[in-house]
């Protein structure tokens, strides 16, 4: 396509299991639409791109009991694991992921922490500059 | 318009979103401007995401069909 593609700027501030799904089926999603996909994650979300976070996900609060459950049921239909939306959503070359520098310093999350496809360590404006003339904004 | 042959057959059958999509986009990328596609698939969002999905990335889907429960698609990639 030669008109400019279309841009998506997603805040990833949930950590648990039932909103991480969404972020990824529509980064997944976006990317093969050949949009661009920004993934800014902060406060709980930014426990999902340390190393190990998207595999230890719950559900949230009282339900995380039932995690487990849930995760076979996803399994089960044939939908992939976080980890591996993940990996599809990098494969288009369109996602990129943003950890926030703020939420980084007072969770005490070292850079060596995070897992390697995330981009950069980026604030407030670096998010604002592409959401302000991005398509889709979310806040997740 | 006559679509004589099929290139690539994608048997998405089973899957769910956003699997089919992404399957999708990764097998036309190996594919040359005219070549035409055929995509099974049974997911019920597929009738509304595989035109969404060519709308947005400039393919052009020349026929759609269901027959029981079973959808399919001859994308033609630009």
């Amino acid at each position: 396509m030669s008109e400019k593609p279309k841009k998506m700027a997603i805040i990833v501030h949930s950590g648990t299991l039932d909103k991480l799904y969404p972020v990824f089926m529509l980064s997944s999603t976006g990317g093969a639409m050949d949009a661009e996909v920004h993934l800014f994650f902060t406060f709980w979300g930014l426990n999902a791109v340390k190393k190990e976070g998207l595999e230890s996900a719950k559900l949230p609060g009282i339900m995380s009991v039932a995690t487990g459950m849930m995760k076979g049921k996803i399994k089960k239909v044939g939908t992939p694991s976080l980890t591996e939306l993940l990996a599809m959503s990098r494969s288009t070359g369109m996602v990129k992921i943003y950890a926030c520098s703020t939420t980084m310093a007072f969770m005490d999350v070292k850079k060596d922490d995070l897992i390697p496809e995330v981009d950069e360590i980026v604030g407030a404006a670096t998010f604002l500059d592409i959401a302000m003339d991005a398509d889709v904004q979310l806040f997740i | 318009m006559d679509i004589t042959g099929v290139d690539i057959e994608l048997d998405c059958r089973g899957m769910f979103c956003p699997l089919p999509i992404v399957q999708l986009k990764k097998a036309t990328k190996t594919m040359k401007p005219g070549q035409v596609l055929r995509l099974t698939a049974t997911d019920p969002g597929s009738a509304k995401d595989v035109p969404s999905w060519a709308s947005k990335t400039g393919n052009r889907v020349v026929e759609a069909s269901e027959d029981s429960g079973v959808y399919t698609f001859l994308i033609e990639v630009s």
